[in-house]
């Protein structure tokens, strides 16, 4: 797909991620519309699936390992046809397949594994990358984690176990927006160097624009095509992208605009695509 | 006398199980965390190497990792000491497996005083209560190796998390290859109508040994083995209390929130009579040989014995 098809794509994500979150009356919109070009990307141009067919055997594997930015991740799902987009005005609602933080017993289309409490995703992709590989199945893997979330001790373990495995059907995607709830990444807690870290871990490391679309493109292509190491692309990114007054600010990781600023964000959104 | 036909690790039967397992269902795959021989799962490594998973002491990474291969359709067995895979690695049992509904098996072994010289820290006695709190975990506590053995094959059997609560010490093997083995199901392997002594794991032993001195003093003592914690047999739990019309549990384990928890929550919505939990009180235990810390912590057949006839005066009180 070209850039400006998965532009426009981004552009209702976003608008939907903003309108969800609106309804709900709560949520993450600053990591959400953080990933959301990354996201798009996947999906629409790199990813092996069938949202018509959504256990298909043949699909590769996401894991939202960041699970609070579902709302991103909802939106897409619907934008490629797992389920009508009016769904997703049901997000955190009573008996929605929709719930704050992804669900799998929910049963919602594409909701691989439940996350939320972070630092699990990963392990979980490795566990995935094993079985497959055992069973000589090409499907690949995508876990998408945050940059506050490398500040667990478990996605170091599970860091060094594919590693170990020489996982190359495994791609991490790190949402680097240097923003955690309580601030600043490197100031709540020193991650850097990730690439470094990722390196002696025994990982292919690409570090990309998470926000350029032709960058993104090319670490899913080089990912796929790395053999004997699992990658990760680590994705720099603007916390709260798109909407100027959430852009770069903590304090958008976990609350959601009010009702009457609707209008203006989708204004906003459309005229800086 | 109780019939004893040899003495063995109830880890040992879940080697023997796995063994089994693997010769009869290519998905079930192993996960070791530095305590293969420990867990007695390297005849299992040794036989089947591609479906044995090596992840180093990790415990957490572990459970999450066991939580993928089962979302593609293998069934994991992780294998490690009960302080780790119900505790250290709780609440990836909690969102990873439970919650997710995952096809992942979780031994705990080396649980209960009976771990011994290694001393508390390696003494799980909470397991059982923080492992059947989780919704859609089965809980098992097999009596002695040759029903740990029975367990671990029908764990493969249903779909879903399951927690097998294993021992290290050798103990009497009373059950055989015919006994009865169904989970959910618990086993009456003594009728009687005094009392009703309610046992898990290693401590079955202990309640039949104390069953048949009281029996000599004219006490006649059910002995109910509730392998099974959760879903726990309601049945036979109400009708154990009709017919005897008091209870003593015993468990190696702390009794707050333990087996006799399990059984006193039946029992009050159901058929309430009196009842003597026995267990760990909201102790730690320490470093010894298993039977020096049973008698210790006063969980030998004489201790059941006075629990049966403290319970027994209030029974005849009439509560």
């Amino acid at each position: 797909m070209e850039n400006n098809n998965l532009k426009t794509i981004a552009l209702n994500v976003r608008k939907n991620i903003i309108k969800m979150l609106i309804k709900a009356g709560s949520g993450h919109p600053g990591g959400s519309l953080s990933i959301t070009d990354v996201l798009v990307c996947l999906f629409f141009n790199h990813l092996v699936h069938n949202p018509k067919d959504p256990l298909w055997e043949g699909r590769d594997r996401v894991i939202l390992s960041k699970g609070h930015v579902c709302p991103a991740l909802y939106a897409v799902l619907a934008e490629s046809g797992y389920f009508p987009t009016d769904e997703l005005w049901t997000l955190r609602q009573i008996g929605s397949r929709l719930q704050g933080h992804p669900a799998k017993d929910k049963g919602l289309p594409g909701i691989e594994i439940s996350t939320g409490s972070l630092g699990q995703g990963l392990s979980v992709g490795v566990g995935i990358a094993l079985g497959l590989k055992l069973d000589k199945k090409q499907n690949r893997v995508y876990v998408i984690m945050g940059d506050g979330e490398q500040e667990e001790g478990q996605i170091w373990e599970a860091v060094m176990a594919a590693g170990h495995y020489k996982l190359d059907n495994l791609t991490g995607i790190i949402d680097y927006n240097n923003l955690q709830i309580d601030g600043s990444v490197e100031e709540v807690m020193g991650i850097s160097d990730l690439s470094e870290k990722y390196r002696a871990f025994r990982w292919n490391v690409i570090e990309i624009d998470g926000h350029n679309y032709d960058q993104i493109n090319n670490a899913f292509k080089q990912a796929k095509e790395y053999k004997g190491k699992p990658t990760v692309i680590i994705a720099h990114t603007v916390k709260g992208k798109g909407v100027s007054f959430m852009e770069n600010k903590a304090e958008w990781h976990g609350k959601v605009p009010k009702k009457e600023q609707l209008d203006m964000i989708l204004k906003e959104l459309e005229e800086r695509v | 006398m109780v019939n004893v036909t040899e003495i063995k690790a109830s880890r040992q039967g879940y080697g023997e199980g796995l063994m089994e397992l693997g010769e009869i269902n290519p998905n079930v795959v192993v996960i070791g965390l530095d305590l293969t021989e420990s867990t007695a799962t390297h005849s299992f490594k040794n036989k089947y190497p591609d479906r044995f998973f090596s992840i180093g002491i990790a415990e957490q990474n572990g459970m999450s990792i066991a939580a993928g291969l089962s979302l593609v359709g293998k069934i994991p067995y992780v294998s490690t000491f009960a302080v780790f895979s119900a505790g250290r690695c709780w609440e990836q049992v909690r969102m990873s497996v439970c919650y997710s509904n995952c096809n992942v098996k979780i031994a705990g072994s080396h649980a209960g005083l009976t771990t011994g010289p290694d001393g508390a820290s390696h003494q799980a006695t909470e397991d059982i209560a923080i492992m059947r709190v989780l919704p859609r975990m089965t809980v098992i506590v097999p009596c002695d190796a040759v029903e740990a053995r029975k367990a671990t094959v029908a764990s493969a059997s249903i779909y879903g998390p399951v927690y097998i609560r294993l021992s290290r010490e050798p103990t009497p093997v009373i059950t055989d290859k015919n006994s009865l083995f169904e989970i959910g199901k618990a086993n009456v392997i003594k009728e009687g109508k005094d009392v009703g002594i309610i046992a898990c794991g290693v401590m079955v032993y202990q309640a039949l040994l104390a069953a048949e001195i009281l029996e000599k003093e004219n006490i006649s003592a059910k002995v109910v083995n509730l392998h099974t914690i959760k879903p726990i047999d309601e049945d036979t739990i109400i009708k154990t209390a009709r017919d005897c019309g008091c209870i003593v549990t015993v468990e190696e384990h702390q009794v707050m929130g333990g087996m006799g928890s399990a059984v006193a929550e039946v029992l009050v919505k159901n058929y309430p009579v009196p009842m003597e939990i026995m267990g760990l009180e909201d102790k730690f235990g320490e470093s010894g040989n298993a039977n020096e810390l049973l008698e210790k912590y006063s969980l030998k057949d004489k201790n059941i014995i006075e629990k049966v006839k403290k319970i027994l005066k209030i029974k005849r009180k009439g509560g």
